[in-house]
């Protein structure tokens, strides 16, 4: 489904590569955690499937189609079909937890009828449909970053990427937000989680790739936070 | 993809934006104002100065006064040359009679005149031939002919041409005209400008402020123009506000100077204009607010909204 093909990533003329000679298939339905300290090219492998960035070499593969060949269009659908999820969260503080779940359905072109079919079940499923009109600031951050899940997957994307999802949370919550991105996979959708946080790579149990100096140094299908 | 769901949202988030800028909006819609107005005025300025102009040509005329003492026939022959030149197209005759009645109408409040000349007794006007031209331009060929024959023939009967006083007055101020237009339109062109470049940059505040929102709009995969049709929105919103106020605040303007610009310019009533020309400011006016506006935001999207 997702295929790096011997991809590297170099950001600015003699700079070290942020990702180097990656090779990396991720098939539908899988929960892959992505490790490794920070800058060893994490993040990087989640924007290039992103189409955030172009790699400097190699390809990105969604489906059968190479990312960077994509036309305005179909990057749009690219997008529609990547959940995404960041460490900071990204609520517009603006917006009650209603309105921004609303705001990624409303821009997807989504009827009002659906929308309002659709946010109060996706909040049942991040365990906060009590908190439907409350603002951001009147949650906590696990909280905060359910919501932000919730807005993630209420398109019903192909795959969710998790950004240090856990990165700002204390461990309980990172603990609830862990168990929900396998709530989602289970119902099917693709998981793919950067993090260095070794407790909850452990707790998820499923594939782990670990990154050092933008390699791949370990692949394995049920592993374990080692580096 | 419903198309009319997404224009109305993204006309909602256009109105969002727009209050949610309030203040700096206001600077955008108050230049905007100004250069409008300044639009309505060229077209006001331009009409009157146009019916003032059409007024005095109108007037214009080479005015053949004869003696007292010249015959019909006289008369008679000079009228005949005249209607057989080219340039002419209609000369009128005033008889001495007509002559002695139109002056008596204009001097019928002052007393010195009227009782001067009841004095005289007999009438000291000499009969008149109003000669008007095809064109303004040909009066000058009129009046070289007239002094032509003046001294000759019929001529002798001629006491004097009138011509020269009007058409000095008709240059002047064709010239006065088309300084004005020209000045006029720099000033319009140096607003227009100005407004450009403050509208460019409320936009690029207001973009500034929504980058919350254009990140995760851009994340959740919006099309490009769901995310900049905002921004023209508010644009355009700014020229339809201006506008509305420039047409609001016209209406008890002309209104107020009507009567006036009628004593000043003659047959000219700058409310009768207005009013009567209502739809040629409507268009006028809209067309250049909501041009400018979603011109400038067309720009500054461009420039500073990266997708």
């Amino acid at each position: 489904m997702i295929y790096y093909d011997n991809v590297t990533k170099i950001y600015y003329d003699g700079a070290p590569p942020a990702v180097s000679d990656v090779t990396l298939n991720i098939e539908p339905g899988e929960f892959v955690s992505i490790v490794g300290h920070s800058g060893a090219g994490k993040t990087t492998l989640l924007k290039m499937l992103f189409a955030e960035i172009s790699p400097t070499q190699g390809a990105v593969f969604f489906g059968e189609r190479e990312i960077q060949t994509l036309s305005g269009k179909e990057l749009l659908q690219l997008r529609r079909a990547i959940g995404t999820v960041f460490q900071d969260f990204r609520l517009l503080p603006t917006k009650n937890v209603y309105e921004n779940i609303a705001f990624a359905l409303e821009v997807a072109g989504k009827s009002d009828e659906d929308i309002q079919a659709d946010v109060p079940h996706v909040l049942d499923l991040v365990g906060l449909a009590e908190k439907i009109w409350s603002f951001p600031h009147e949650l906590s951050g696990g909280e905060q970053q359910r919501v932000a899940i919730a807005r993630a997957i209420v398109g019903q994307p192909d795959v969710l990427l998790a950004d240090e999802p856990t990165g700002n949370l204390d461990p309980i919550n990172a603990h609830d937000v862990v168990e929900i991105l396998k709530r989602i996979n289970d119902l099917g959708t693709t998981v793919l989680l950067t993090t260095h946080n070794k407790s909850v790579v452990d707790s998820v149990g499923r594939r782990v790739v670990t990154m050092d100096q933008g390699r791949v140094v370990r692949d394995e299908a049920q592993g374990k936070y080692v580096l | 993809m419903n198309l009319w769901l997404n224009i109305k949202r993204v006309a909602r988030y256009g109105l969002v934006g727009f209050i949610r800028n309030g203040f700096v909006s206001l600077a955008a819609i108050l230049i905007m104002t100004i250069t409008l107005f300044v639009v309505a005025l060229l077209l006001i300025a331009g009409a009157a100065l146009s019916s003032v102009l059409a007024t005095l040509t109108d007037q214009v005329d080479v005015t053949v006064y004869f003696t007292p003492a010249a015959t019909m026939d006289q008369i008679n022959q000079i009228q005949q040359q005249l209607s057989a030149l080219p340039q002419v197209a209609t000369t009128t005759y005033i008889s001495r009679d007509q002559a002695l009645a139109a002056f008596q109408a204009r001097h019928a409040g002052d007393q010195l005149t009227m009782q001067a000349l009841q004095e005289l007794g007999d009438n000291p006007l000499g009969a008149a031939l109003e000669v008007r031209a095809k064109d303004t331009s040909q009066y000058a060929t009129i009046a070289k002919y007239l002094e032509n024959v003046q001294g000759a023939g019929p001529g002798t009967a001629i006491d004097t041409v009138n011509y020269q006083q009007n058409q000095a007055a008709i240059s002047r101020l064709s010239n006065i005209i088309n300084t004005s237009r020209a000045l006029g339109l720099a000033i319009a062109l140096f607003l227009a400008v100005s407004t450009l470049l403050i509208t460019f940059n409320t936009i690029r505040l207001a973009i500034y402020t929504a980058r919350d929102e254009i990140g995760i709009m851009n994340v959740v995969g919006a099309g490009r123009w769901y995310v900049r049709g905002p921004f023209i929105v508010a644009g355009v919103l700014y020229g339809l506000i201006s506008g509305l106020v420039v047409l609001i605040v016209l209406y008890p303007l002309t209104l107020s100077f009507g009567a006036g610009s009628q004593a000043f310019f003659g047959t000219f009533n700058v409310f009768t204009y207005f009013t009567a020309n209502f739809l040629l400011f409507f268009f006028t006016i809209f067309a250049c607010g909501i041009g400018l506006g979603a011109l400038s935001s067309y720009l500054a999207v461009r420039r500073y909204l990266k997708m």
